[in-house]
């Protein structure tokens, strides 16, 4: 086993939105601030490798007939437990992400992981593999909420970095980027440019298109 | 691996443990955390009514601000307090839905589009360093264009000039009617006056209000690119300071008879 391996591939090479397009659904809503971002992140991540490692160590007796029910028991636990915790120590966030957090237990990358690794390896790795994509998810959520932020109202982490026109500065906030779809054409951005700098991500096309050829032939 | 990993009993066996350990985990959570929880809650309320109220100072504790604000429960219809009811249990949006507590609204009166009206609500008194009454801060809600707004107005002690609004919980557009939270527009409410001869005259104006116009006293500018939610606040503001609002017992207040 390869620490640096199971913890890093699913950053870059692997990472579960750019490659696999899981957990798209929170990276678009949670994204218009870095801070709710940065929280939802840290939630997703730690859920994610504790419930990785906690069904890796039972993985031996849970009968096949109802692991995913197994699998989903604990997610909702742990999921439970960071938002009560959530509630109780950063509870303005908590405000702001509302729905989101109890949504992580239908995050594809959490059920993705418990089934494709959790199930196969003994719990360290799969404790690492959760916290790896745990951070791949992190990388991208926070590369879009820079940007939404930024040019959305101005700010990174709610401090005031470009003036806004409103409050007697220069910049016109790109309204856009507050909404959700923008950020759904800034991963497809940044699926591009990571496919173009690691080229083995893209994928063969299942069909090509042939040639027209009715006109030779009828003629 | 057991031989007999698939087999009815050790499904059920599994299936009950992970449930007991689970349910275990999570009460436990629910029940360590819940005074941390109930005081955040509790904190949250009365950081939003002292932040309406253009009270909020973040170097303070909100506990040491609330100090000076005492709750008050009035009885919507007389406009007068309300002392057999135990203001610290009282949840007005559960009063809101109870029949029998609250009172249907006729469409037409119904402006701040919200069905029901709870009979009774909680007021909150400023008091200035002397004791006397400085700000009345009274809560608010209404439809706006996607969500109901729900905030807190707050009046001078003389009833009628506002000395802030502020809403805590609203789902408008960000960067369009979000802007119901920007300070520089909420900050135009300030100074303005709630009433004109004895009628609500408030109103969130379509643009800019013209300062030369005899009504700009009673107008505050409309939000750009969110006419509706402007409609809503203006709608949810006269609503509540009106008939069928606050105004009787604001009456009873400058009467000195609450």
């Amino acid at each position: 086993m390869d620490i640096r391996e199971t913890l890093f591939k699913p950053v870059f090479r692997d990472n579960p939105i750019a490659l696999q397009i899981l957990g798209i659904c929170s990276a678009l809503a949670v994204t218009s601030s870095m801070q709710v971002s940065l929280v939802m992140a840290i939630a997703l991540t730690l859920v994610t490798a504790f419930s990785s490692f906690f069904i890796s160590t039972i993985r031996n007796y849970i009968p096949s007939s109802i692991r995913i029910i197994v699998q989903m028991t604990i997610i909702a636990s742990l999921v439970i437990v960071v938002d009560q915790i959530l509630k109780a120590v950063a509870y303005e966030i908590s405000k702001q992400l509302s729905v989101f957090v109890g949504l992580i237990i239908t995050n594809c990358i959490v059920m993705g992981r418990a089934e494709a690794y959790a199930m196969k390896n003994p719990p360290v790795p799969s404790f690492l593999d959760g916290l790896g994509n745990g951070l791949g998810y992190s990388f991208v959520l926070m590369v879009i909420a820079f940007i939404r932020e930024l040019f959305g109202s101005g700010k990174l982490f709610g401090v005031e970095v470009l003036p806004l026109v409103t409050e007697g500065g220069w910049y016109t906030p790109n309204g856009l980027l507050l909404l959700p779809p923008s950020a759904f054409f800034l991963i497809g951005l940044l699926i591009w440019a990571i496919r173009s700098w690691q080229k083995d991500q893209v994928e063969q096309p299942e069909f090509r298109i042939s040639q027209h050829t009715a006109m030779e032939e009828s003629a | 691996m057991s031989s007999n990993k698939e087999g009815l009993s050790r499904v059920l066996t599994v299936a009950f443990a992970l449930c007991i350990v689970c349910s275990v985990v999570v009460s436990t959570a629910a029940v360590l955390l819940k005074p941390a929880q109930a005081v955040n809650k509790t904190r949250d309320l009365k950081r939003n009514i002292l932040m309406a109220a253009g009270l909020y100072d973040p170097a303070l504790t909100v506990e040491e601000q609330f100090e000076r604000v005492t709750t008050r429960m009035v009885d919507i219809e007389s406009g007068t307090y309300v002392s057999d009811v135990d203001p610290n249990g009282f949840d007005p949006r559960a009063a809101a839905k109870d029949p029998a507590r609250s009172r249907a609204l006729d469409p037409e009166e119904d402006v701040a589009k919200i069905l029901r009206r709870s009979d009774h609500a909680l007021v909150y008194l400023v008091n200035d360093e002397a004791g006397q009454l400085d700000k009345v801060i009274l809560p608010i809600h209404g439809y706006g264009l996607w969500s109901t707004l729900y905030g807190f107005v707050a009046l001078e002690s003389d009833a009628n000039t506002i000395a802030g609004l502020g809403f805590y919980e609203h789902g408008e557009t960000p960067g369009l009617g979000g802007e119901v939270d920007n300070p520089r527009w909420k900050a135009l409410w300030e100074g303005k006056q709630a009433y004109r001869d004895g009628q609500v005259a408030i109103n969130v104006a379509k643009g800019a209000v013209n300062p030369q116009s005899p009504a700009a006293n009673w107008q505050v500018d409309g939000l750009s690119g969110a006419t509706l939610t402007s409609r809503g606040v203006s709608n949810l503001v006269q609503f509540w300071l009106g008939a069928e609002g606050f105004q009787p017992y604001l009456t009873n207040l400058r009467g000195g008879d609450a």
